[in-house]
């Protein structure tokens, strides 16, 4: 029953109504979150930076626009969000010096208090549609990892169990999100970073066809799977985000110059005459029984909302792990090399050139980052390259062709985000493998390119669990449509964890 | 070299050129400071090029085309399918990202071929033009002080084109004239300054010998640090040299790079290479792949000007003129270009030439330090050719039209201005010719009969005075035939 939760924890699209009406304000709106910071945010470890002085001005900004009739073609006017602090907050002026911006760490030691001289593509998206920024919100290191256990910073924890993990990368926004502690938040999804950590907070994350969002001040971890993408609390507030930081940006040579369409227009409700597939693939021995009933209830509910349910197979998912534990160390052991203590960030400040070279990164990375730049940095070694990489991205090639040819005969892809519930803290820290088993169901759209949303879908042991629905390629409309018309049937949307009761 | 009649040589040449483009290869930062100001250090930078968190590269379009430029001038196959930028992963301070951006695999053009005349040898020779390909140049780094190196990273970023040869170049003299004629070429089609000086070519020459006779190669030599054509040539000849000594001594040569030290005329060892590095180069997951259009390089195909070797021949086969003549009028396109259209408005090509690599160009020379080209000179050819027209039918004499030019160039005016201004029309009708003959005959009379009586050395003293009663506007050979025609009447 919407209206009954604490405004803290409403979707953008109620507080959006309330601001327009003008019964509530953006201060109002900002104070609710910076209260949910100050009360959780430690205990859930959900922020690196906190700017609440900035946030209050441009929140009272935004009721000044308000005010003056503002907000009718700016749905994100006044709401306050967080960024994940793998993107870069200009926090410099022009001659150098702090201009009271935030810091950019991307969780990591290296980068700990540095203050970049420009604004990331989303910083600047979202300024320009006045939302106001609350602040930078924890993350694996670099975005590696599926647990937020990897933050050079401390390990996030799940708003719903504080003993358990709320999933990764970017752990940080979905705690965020899922404890009111933000209206939304930015997240970036290399293998599964938003869809993940979204299904183990019980919140909604949308990851973007490769191409429609720029990532132009993205610290990258795999350039060509890297894509940012929002974390909410409904489908319809992920059609307004996606609306504001999707389009062209000619900074950033792989954003695709395509026309944005009007995803507030997708939200139909209707999903009769669509051919939704279920992969039989992702249904994997091992995965939760709760969490397979849950996928099959919400796949039950779009049956009986008139989609047409088929099974189909995507033979080569199988290998979608071994595929990408090479292609994205690859790619990160060489964007990780700027890192060298010579321009900005941690220096160890030895006197020799390859000492200060081993002893600021050796220092300044953690264990998981620096497992992956060896893997990458071996994967691309001569007389390894044609195994590993080359190979790798053959059967990239063919898992692509997959996906392509068999969503040529179905509207979109129905299955899980991830084959379990949250999981205790350092239950699978020490054993990678078991770890990278997390992201099997969400890192084959990232190998192609695909737009993939996760949606709660219910509770197993009391735990959110999400699945997944996968569109074509800059098709987010239909992924939005189909993902809206089940949030409305399961009227899940209110799903939030204890904390939203306080 | 007694013993080089034993050993082939074998020389293969890599250049670097620095593009001209006005932006940096994957940045919009400017590849030099604003003309007439100082190049400070590190004021040409930018978040992209200086590899800050989250930045990343988009492609210089002028940079693939002036690259696409050199490989049609170089007779190369321009590579249309999917061109890949691929990473070069190394670390160096210079270095920003910690990689260069680079091409491998499939460089932008491959397999091409340049004909390139060796004087020394009196022949011309083909050199095998394995690839060139577009890459951005590193950071400067000046190690200095105590303790510490400073690093510039103005240059980080600029677009370079790598431009390698066929080790098809057999002697120190072929290696120096490819080098120039490449250099020519570059700089005909605008792709780069080819400046050796300055740095914004380099050359390396990899070397090596092998027995007269044999196929096989033999250890390969790379020398660097080459700060001039001639350097290039002594070093390759020490280098010859060294190794034949070398060889003929039965030692076993190391394969290395050496550097040219130019003071002490002989090549060192940088740096011994006993495994190649492995840069582990990857396509580069920021740039699409480049897909250069068939349209496009036909485009570039016809923009490509008539080059060098072509026109010379043109010139002397064509036109007639000499070889130094061509020589000097297309080691310059816009000097070319100016001869051409002085040709096209009428004159006689071997006319045209003299007054172009004469006295214009010796004009343009005096005038260059003011930052004057031949493209930009305000004489427009017309009016070149009009100067010259009038010095043929007598309208000026020679001396006058070089005033008269020198004036066009100090001040701007067209040359029919400055005849009209400094009254510099040359008298040349044999009446009024005439008239000034009788009055000096008059005022000399014992001169004149002086001459009459057998001494012929007086004719130049009242050639003189009818120069000088008409300020030099006379007609000089029409003076002599008028003056003669009444002493001996
Ligand atoms: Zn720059």
């Amino acid at each position: 029953m919407p209206g009954t939760l604490p405004l803290a924890d409403r979707t953008i699209a109620e507080v959006g109504e309330l601001l327009r009406r003008r019964e509530v304000s953006s201060r109002d709106l900002t104070e609710a979150c910076l209260g949910r910071i100050a009360r959780d945010g430690e205990r859930l470890n959900t922020f690196l930076a906190v700017g609440e002085e900035r946030a209050l001005a441009a929140a009272d900004a935004a009721d000044a626009a308000l005010k003056d009739g503002g907000g009718a073609d700016k749905p994100l006017l006044g709401i306050p969000y967080a960024l994940k602090d793998i993107f870069v907050t200009r926090a410099l002026d022009d001659d150098g010096q702090p201009n009271g911006g935030l810091p950019t760490t991307a969780g990591s030691r290296i980068l700990e208090g540095y203050r970049c001289a420009y604004a990331s593509s989303a910083e600047e998206r979202l300024s320009n549609a006045r939302a106001v920024l609350l602040g930078k919100t924890n993350l694996d290191e670099f975005a590696m990892g599926s647990s937020n256990e990897n933050s050079a910073y401390g390990p996030v924890h799940n708003p719903w169990d504080d003993r358990l993990v709320p999933g990764g990368s970017s752990g940080g926004s979905a705690a965020a999100v899922a404890s009111g502690q933000a209206f939304f938040a930015t997240g970036t999804d290399t293998g599964g970073s938003i869809r993940q950590p979204a299904s183990l907070s019980g919140i909604v994350g949308f990851k973007p066809t490769y191409g429609r969002v720029s990532r132009y001040g993205m610290v990258a971890f795999a350039s060509s799977l890297d894509q940012c993408g929002p974390l909410v609390r409904s489908v319809g507030d992920a059609a307004t985000v996606l609306q504001a930081l999707a389009g062209h940006d000619p900074r950033d040579s792989t954003s695709v110059d395509t026309p944005v369409p009007d995803y507030g227009a997708a939200l139909t409700g209707d999903v009769r005459g669509l051919k939704l597939g279920v992969p039989r693939e992702y249904f994997v021995a091992g995965m939760e029984p709760g969490v397979e009933a849950a996928v099959r209830s919400a796949i039950g509910v779009l049956e009986g909302l008139g989609a047409e349910i088929v099974e189909v197979s995507l033979p080569s998912t199988d290998h979608g792990l071994a595929t990408y534990y090479i292609i994205t160390p690859a790619e990160a052991s060489a964007n990780l090399a700027r890192y060298d203590g010579v321009r900005y960030g941690l220096s160890a400040g030895d006197d020799d050139l390859i000492e200060n070279y081993v002893r600021t990164r050796g220092s300044g990375f953690g264990p998981e980052v620096k497992r992956r730049i060896i893997l990458g940095t071996y994967a691309l070694s001569a007389g390894y390259y044609d195994a590993y990489y080359v190979k790798a991205q053959q059967v990239r090639t063919l898992i692509k062709a997959e996906f392509d040819s068999v969503l040529s005969g179905v509207d979109a892809l129905l299955a899980p985000t991830s084959p379990s519930v949250a999981f205790k803290i350092g239950a699978k820290a020490d054993d990678p493998l078991l770890m990278y088993l997390n992201d099997a169901c969400t890192l084959p759209v990232n190998i192609a390119g695909l737009p993939g949303i996760s949606v709660p879908c219910g509770l197993s042991d009391g735990l959110p669990v999400g699945f997944q629905v996968i569109g074509r390629a800059f098709d987010e409309s239909t992924v939005l449509r189909v993902a809206d018309a089940y949030q409305r049937a399961a009227g899940f949307i209110d799903l939030r964890p204890p904390t939203a009761y306080g | 070299m007694a013993v080089s009649t034993r050993y082939e040589t074998i020389i293969g040449i890599e250049v670097h050129a620095q593009l001209r483009t006005e932006s940096k290869m994957f940045c919009s930062c400017a590849t030099a400071p604003p003309p007439g100001e100082k190049d400070e250090p590190n004021t040409r930078t930018c978040p992209v090029c200086m590899a800050l968190p989250g930045t990343l590269p988009v492609i210089n379009r002028k940079a693939v085309e002036l690259v696409m430029l050199t490989g049609l001038a170089l007779d190369c196959e321009i590579q249309t399918a999917a061109v890949r930028f691929e990473r070069k992963n190394y670390f160096y301070p210079d270095l920003p990202k910690g990689y260069q951006i680079s091409q491998y695999a499939l460089p932008l053009c491959a397999n091409g071929r340049l004909e390139v005349p060796v004087p020394a040898e009196e022949t011309s020779v083909s050199i095998g033009i394995t690839r060139a390909h577009l890459e951005e140049d590193t950071a400067r780094l000046q190690h200095g002080g105590r303790g510490y190196s400073l690093l510039d990273f103005n240059r980080a970023g600029v677009p370079l084109m790598e431009i390698v040869t066929e080790p098809d170049v057999r002697s120190p003299a072929q290696a120096r004239a490819y080098g120039e004629t490449l250099r020519d070429i570059l700089r005909y089609i605008g792709a780069s300054d080819g400046d050796m000086e300055t740095g914004s070519m380099r050359i390396e020459g990899n070397v090596s010998l092998r027995p007269i006779g044999t196929d096989a190669f033999g250890t390969k030599v790379e020398v660097k640090n080459l700060n001039s054509f001639r350097s290039l040539e002594r070093a390759m000849e020490f280098e010859v040299a060294r190794q034949a000594d070398a060889l003929e001594r039965g030692e076993r040569l190391v394969q290395e790079t050496r550097g040219w030290h130019e003071t002490e005329g002989r090549t060192m060892t940088q740096r011994a290479k006993e495994e190649a590095n492995d840069y582990r180069y990857f396509p580069e997951p920021d740039l699409p792949p480049l897909r250069p259009s068939e349209e496009w390089v036909a485009r570039l195909r016809a923009s490509l000007p008539e080059l060098p070797a072509a026109r010379r021949a043109r010139y002397v086969d064509g036109l007639s003129l000499s070889a130094y003549d061509a020589e000097v009028l297309t080691a310059d396109l816009a000097l070319a270009d100016y001869f051409d259209a002085v040709v096209a408005a009428g004159i006689a090509p071997k006319s045209a030439a003299n007054w172009v690599t004469g006295e214009f160009s010796r004009l343009l020379n005096q005038h260059a330090a003011e930052g004057l080209r031949s493209s930009a000179v305000g004489l427009r050819p017309a009016g070149l050719a009009e100067l010259i027209s009038g010095v043929e039918g007598g309208k000026v004499s020679a001396a006058n039209a070089k005033t008269v030019l020198a004036e066009v160039f100090a001040t701007g005016e067209s040359p029919k201005a400055v005849v009209d201004r400094l009254g510099l029309q040359q008298v040349g009708d044999a009446e009024s010719i005439g008239a000034e003959i009788e009055a000096v005959m008059a005022e000399f009379p014992s001169q004149v009969a002086e001459y009459r009586s057998g001494k012929p050395q007086l004719f130049g003293f009242l050639v003189g005075q009818v120069m000088k009663r008409t300020a030099g506007r006379a007609d000089a050979r029409l003076v002599n035939d008028e003056l003669r025609r009444r002493l001996e009447e």
